[in-house]
């Protein structure tokens, strides 16, 4: 774009008239008429008279417009027109010139309602239109209805014929005589004799669309550049599609205007009639049912003005609703757990092609030199520098006197300097479902190709580092920087509004890493201590070792404390509380109730429920809302660091060994499932019999399978339960599962007992042959191994057969997900279409774009869900406790 | 101040819920004293300001991302209720997707009745109640109707096990087939489940005798002929409650209009996942709150989390109006002012047809409208109309 400093924003939009164009205003706009379908003379030029006339407006370099005289950059471009030799209908309007010519008299053009009645209707119509438009427009139906309905004119008592509207532009009239058709002339004449309070009644705005602009006796051509051509590697010019029907359009055009000077045959005349007709129509929307298509060489139809704006990518979808935009990079993202979570790291060849304007003040013009000095191949530089004197644009990448450029810079000039560190930037991954997809970063220029993340955002964004890629916008005006730092900034979105809680927080290894910190058997020595905290940039004194003899050893959870607030409260259980770890109160002796008093972490080991991403009601909740997000920010960046390096001193890694379990156990497994075997054929034998009980409401086969489906289950779930009972408590896969940091009982069941029930469409699996399932069953076969029961587990491995049902289970999931985005993602674009426009306003209630109110207060309690208690607008609870502990505190 | 003069404060700026458990959770704190409960109601009053939403928060687009965003976790599967094995009901996506469509009927619609203090702990009363409503039609009752092409008479063999266990009586059989008015009804001596039904010439005309078709005819329309219940509902069990011993009726099939009617059914808390039907039978204020209940349902059965603020903005937007209307192209969306907002949705060339025929006027106030004309739209911060004079000596803008 061309630089131009003066450029402010003048005008601004302020509604927008819909309309139909007349063919005075038609012609009053158009520059050239067109005459020939040919483009270009023998020797290239533009044809005066064709569809690339030079009138339409200057699109080539250097060229001047003969219309407005502006070079291709200045000129809006100009309309031309082709005056068509009979009237043909617009196909987009010929729904509606059906139900005009069905309600008004074919004699005197008078809507066929009495003229009492009509004034009325009138009446009522105009005062809905306003406020109620949805009703006119089903008043407008009635009257249509009625008026077609009435045989005679209440006006000249005329006699009326049925009208036929056939898609996408037949009308015929059911005279007494027969079935006739209408022709364009003649539907104009009809519409034409409409009154203007008629048409109104009809719903037809007089003003800005008299019923026969409808019929087209005029048709305009847009400008080239709404139509470029392309200059092929051959040299060879290619047309726009809508240049191609245009000239298709003319050529018929001539062809009739010949005919009709000519006296040619009738038949003739309404044949090329037709076909311009249809080419008009096809100009139109080329894809209209019942119509021949234009179409290209190849029989590829044309994208003709319709195709253009319909569609995901059509001009509204595509170019309007979503915009393509500069100032943007896109690369894989990878890990570092050594950046702040506001934080994103830029590659520098990203950092030197992403550019932000800066003023040249007084203040800066030094640091401006600088930058200019580096130009555009070393960071920090810049790469232009906008002259406002001179009101020139310098490329710094095509310049060698930098230093000269560095010199003539003053106040007031603009630099387009490199990204730097400290720069705010948007960050995005794909698909967008929520706002936390697009988050703002601080800037931080580093080695390497890769856009690094710090791994507690990735709950917000969904991301991992599978091949993940990301986009990256900068901001450049003050506004959007300005409200990208106080908006989007990654520590003000540490809690969702879905659900009121934190979004942002630890997974997987985070949350192994905090069990084992803070798990009572861990103790570390001053140098342990000392070099986890060093990672997490503690500058403090060492508090008071838990245990002093035989030498001092400091507890995990002291550490956690310190960077505790001193008047921070937290009662709650841990994600281990459970089964044989569950405890109700604070007198926990497994370590599964977290308390956190004046800011130390009393007791409770610290997992998924405290720490973790997506868990309300957590510390990190707590922290964030009570404490400000800032404070959260601080402990995410420096107590989860500890968290990894706990794990980098221990060591976290699973094998076979962990999965391996007795012989013993093997055999009670086995005896488990083969009792639920035994229970299966009982069943089975029940049925063949005729005695088994059906569940009420269900078919015998349908109780079959339900039973079968419960004894296979529950004898699954009985063996995980053997399996995990003699699993080693302190083994690496058994923390992960029970602290929440990756898998669950299901998955160790697997691994270790058996994989269970195989499902497809929530049956078991029982289709492939006509009565088995595989080769390798007797036809007719219902027991647990012919159907889908997988005895085998991951650690033995499974049977052919096994991993065949595994196979088919699996296949189903992944069909599912397939299915289900994009059905999700159809109903989330119609949620967002229907809600955006709901905001809260001044008064707290909430209003649409036309100020309807649709609730008087936000939720009833006008409660930020962001801001709440996991939907709680307040904690009575900690209030009080908080009182209490002050009141302690203070003796 | 006093706590007293404290607490009338907070309860003009508290919601009630709210209040009323400041009011009694101080009251269970014994220990505190008056000046540290004075203390607290401020603490909570101030929390509950300061958590308020701001003016210009896009609750529209928030409310719509956390209930759209959760969708892809959701399961596709049409699955059983836990422990109730009788019906299947949609449940996940698919049922979600249903509601915000406002459709006429549920692919599974279902009911559950409660019934009044007489009958509940009552099962065999229940079961009577259960057999009432079901709609049981002559097919339900017979294993076969007999006939022979030529002869007037056909014979219907009923099946005394189904007879039992709908509830019906031969007499009741009898009655309706002689209410048909289709022709002589007599029931066998030898045997009391066949019953011989001798058609009248006006049913059977003599020319028709030999009509397969339409003796086939006179079979379907015996089949169909009603017998007892409530239309719709295809199924009625009964279970009753362990803890309580209470025992409802529950449906395959939904009715509320002529259910709630019944005797014997406590029509204060008898439910349905019609939504329609609610709107007709109880207004659109009930209708509003079922949307939130079916959907807060759909959610919490797929252990998904999401705030109930959410889910009411949701149901309000299709209520507003007084009409149940859908979340799309036949509803909210379509019934948007703006041309351009319902250009870029769907179907787009038909809408700017139409507005050009009509001359409407697209006043550009929405977000779409605005985002299309490259405005800034009214959200957020843009809600907030403040501007300052640009220094005149400002050497350019960007």
């Amino acid at each position: 774009m061309a630089y131009r400093p003066d450029f402010v924003e003048r005008y601004v939009i302020d509604k927008i008239v819909f309309g139909i164009l007349s063919p005075t205003e038609i012609r009053a706009m158009s520059r050239v008429t067109v005459i020939t379908p040919e483009l270009y003379a023998p020797d290239g030029t533009p044809i005066q008279g064709g569809l690339r006339d030079p009138a339409f407006g200057a699109i080539e370099g250097g060229e001047r417009c003969p219309v407005c005289g502006n070079t291709r950059l200045e000129c809006p471009g100009h309309f031309g027109r082709i005056d068509l030799a009979r009237p043909v209908v617009h196909p987009g309007f010929a729904p509606k010139i059906a139900s005009l010519l069905q309600a008004t008299c074919r004699a005197c053009g008078r809507v066929k309602i009495p003229p009492e009645r009509a004034k009325y209707l009138l009446a009522i119509l105009r005062r809905l239109r306003d406020r109620w438009p949805k009703l006119a427009d089903n008043l407008v139906k009635e009257i249509e209805k009625e008026a077609a309905s009435r045989m005679e004119c209440p006006h000249c008592g005329a006699r009326q014929y049925r009208i036929r509207f056939t898609r996408p532009y037949y009308f015929y009239e059911e005279r007494p005589e027969g079935s006739v058709r209408l022709t364009p002339i003649e539907i104009r004449e009809r519409l034409e004799r409409i009154p203007d309070e008629d048409a109104e009644l009809l719903g037809v705005n007089p003003k800005r669309a008299r019923p026969e602009w409808m019929v087209l006796t005029v048709l305009p051509v847009p400008p080239v550049s709404v139509r470029p051509s392309i200059v092929l590697e051959t040299a060879q010019r290619a047309e726009d599609d809508l240049t191609h029907a245009l000239s298709e359009i003319v050529r018929i055009n001539e062809r009739l205007k010949k005919s009709l000077i000519q006296n040619s045959p009738e038949s003739i005349i309404e044949q090329q009639w037709e076909l311009l007709q249809n080419a008009v129509a096809a100009y139109i929307d080329n894809e209209l049912p019942n119509m021949l298509q234009l179409v290209h060489k190849r029989r590829r139809p044309l994208k003709t003005l319709a195709q253009r704006l319909r569609g995901k990518e059509g001009r509204f979808r595509g170019n309007l609703s979503g915009k393509r935009v500069n100032f943007s990079a896109r690369t894989v993202i990878s890990p570092d757990p050594y950046i702040s979570i506001n934080e994103v790291g830029v590659p520098y060849e990203v950092a030197m092609t992403l550019t932000v304007p800066i003023m040249v003040t007084p203040e800066n013009i030094e640091f401006a030199r600088r930058l200019v000095l580096n130009g555009p191949n070393k960071w920090p530089g810049a790469v232009h520098v906008y002259k406002a004197r001179e009101g020139i644009k310098l490329d710094l990448r095509f310049r060698q006197n930098l230093k000269q450029v560095a010199e003539s810079l003053e106040p007031g000039d603009i630099v387009e300097r490199h990204l730097m560190n400290g720069d705010i930037v948007l960050f995005n991954r794909q698909p967008s479902l929520h706002r936390m997809s697009i988050l703002g970063h601080i800037v931080r220029v580093m080695p390497g190709k890769t856009f690094r993340l710090n791994l507690l955002v990735c709950p917000p964004y969904n991301a991992d580092f599978d091949g993940d890629e990301m986009n990256l916008h900068v901001p450049r005006s003050p506004e959007a920087i300005a409200e990208a730092r106080e908006l989007l900034l990654v520590q003000k979105h540490i809690l969702t509004p879905r659900y009121g809680g934190p979004i942002i927080g630890g997974r997987q290894d985070y949350v192994s890493g905090a069990y084992l910190l803070t798990v009572k058997t861990r103790v570390f020595t001053k140098e342990e201590a000392s070099r986890l905290l060093a990672i997490a940039g503690y500058r403090g004194e060492l508090p008071e070792p838990a245990i002093l003899k035989p030498r001092p050893l400091w507890t995990g959870k002291q550490l956690v404390s310190l960077f505790l607030p001193e008047d921070f409260h937290f009662k709650g259980r841990a994600k281990i509380n459970a089964g044989d770890l569950s405890c109700d109160s604070i007198e926990c002796f497994h370590d599964s109730f977290v308390v956190v008093r004046f800011g130390k972490l009393l007791e409770g080991v610290l997992d998924k429920k405290a720490i973790g991403a997506e868990e309300p009601e957590n510390i990190l909740h707590m922290l964030a809302l009570e404490y400000g997000h800032e404070k959260a920010r601080d402990f995410l960046d420096r107590v989860f660091r500890m968290f990894i390096r706990m794990l980098e001193l221990r060591g976290l890694s699973i094998s076979l060994g962990d999965l391996e379990i007795p012989e013993e156990a093997k055999k009670k497994i086995k005896e488990v499932l083969d009792k639920a075997r035994e229970r299966v054929l009982e069943l089975i034998e029940e049925y063949r019999k005729g005695t088994l009980e059906p569940i009420p409401g269900r078919s015998l086969e349908e109780s079959l399978e339900l039973k079968i489906i419960e004894v296979l289950s529950n004898a699954r779930d009985e063996a995980g339960r053997i399996a995990i009972s003699y699993l080693d408590p302190f083994n690496d896969v058994f923390i992960m599962a029970k602290t929440g940091a990756r898998g669950s009982d299901v998955n160790i069941t697997q691994m270790a007992a058996s994989l269970g029930q195989q499902t497809v469409r929530g049956r078991r699996i029982s289709r492939g042959f006509r009565t088995r399932t595989l080769p390798h069953f007797k036809p007719g076969d219902l027991s647990p191994e012919a159907r889908g029961f997988v005895r085998g587990n991951f650690r033995d491995g499974l049977r052919p057969t096994e991993v065949f049902f595994h196979a088919a289970g699996g296949r189903e999931g992944l069909v599912d997900t397939a299915v289900k985005t994009s059905q999700s993602g159809y109903m989330q674009r119609r949620l967002i279409n229907a809600l955006q426009d709901l905001v809260v306003t001044n008064d707290g209630t909430v209003r649409d774009a036309y100020g309807n109110i649709i609730q008087f207060r936000y939720g009833e309690d006008g409660t930020d869900p962001m801001l709440s208690y996991h939907g709680k607008p307040v904690d009575i609870d900690r209030a009080i406790e908080y009182v209490r502990s002050a009141k302690q505190a203070s003796g | 101040m006093s706590l007293k003069r404290k607490l009338e404060q907070a309860r003009e700026i508290l919601p009630p819920s709210i209040y009323q458990e400041l009011v009694e959770k101080l009251e269970q704190a014994r220990d505190l004293k008056a000046r540290d409960k004075e203390k607290v109601v401020d603490i909570v009053v101030r929390d509950y300001i300061a958590h308020m939403v701001q003016p210009g928060e896009p609750v529209g687009t928030v409310a719509a991302q956390s209930i759209g965003e959760p969708g892809t976790q959701m399961t596709l599967r049409t699955f059983h209720y836990a422990g109730m094995m009788e019906f299947d009901v949609t449940l996940g996506l698919p049922r979600l997707i249903e509601i915000v469509d406002a459709r006429r009927e549920p692919s599974t619609p279902v009911m559950e009745i409660p019934l009044a203090e007489e009958y509940k702990y009552d099962k065999e009363k229940a079961k009577e109640i259960a057999r009432r409503i079901e709609y049981t039609t002559l097919e339900k009752v017979i294993t076969a109707i007999d006939y022979t092409l030529g002869d007037n008479v056909f014979i219907i063999r009923l099946d005394p096990e189904m007879l039992e266990d709908k509830g019906v009586t031969i007499e009741a059989v009898v009655a309706v087939l002689e209410k048909a008015k289709l022709g002589n009804v007599v029931v066998s001596e030898e045997d009391p489940y066949t019953i011989y039904l001798e058609l009248s010439e006006k049913v059977l005309p003599p020319e028709y005798l030999f009509d397969v078709k339409r003796y086939n005819d006179i079979v379907a329309k015996l089949k169909k002929l009603y017998i007892k219940g409530v239309k719709n509902i295809k199924r009625a069990t009964v279970r009753c409650s362990e803890e309580t011993g209470e025992c409802m009726i529950y449906t395959d099939g939904s009715k509320l209009s002529e259910i709630i009617k019944l005797k014997g059914v406590d029509y204060t808390r008898v439910r349905t996942n019609n939504i329609h039907e609610i709107a007709e039978v109880l207004g659109i204020e009930a209708a509003r709150n079922a949307i939130i209940e079916e959907i807060l349902k759909v959610l919490q059965d797929s252990g998904l989390d999401v705030d109930v603020r959410h889910v009411m903005l949701v149901a309000d937007i299709m209520t507003w109006t007084g009409k149940v209307r859908q979340i799309g192209r036949l509803g909210v969306v379509g019934d948007k002012r703006s041309v351009f907002a319902r250009a870029a949705y769907e179907v787009t060339t038909k809408h700017i047809f139409e507005a050009a025929i009509k001359g409407e006027v697209d006043e550009m106030l929405g977000v779409t409208e605005t985002i299309i004309a490259g405005l800034i739209p009214p959200i957020g911060t843009s809600t907030v109309l403040v501007g300052a004079p640009a220094p005149s000596n400002a050497g350019g803008e960007k």
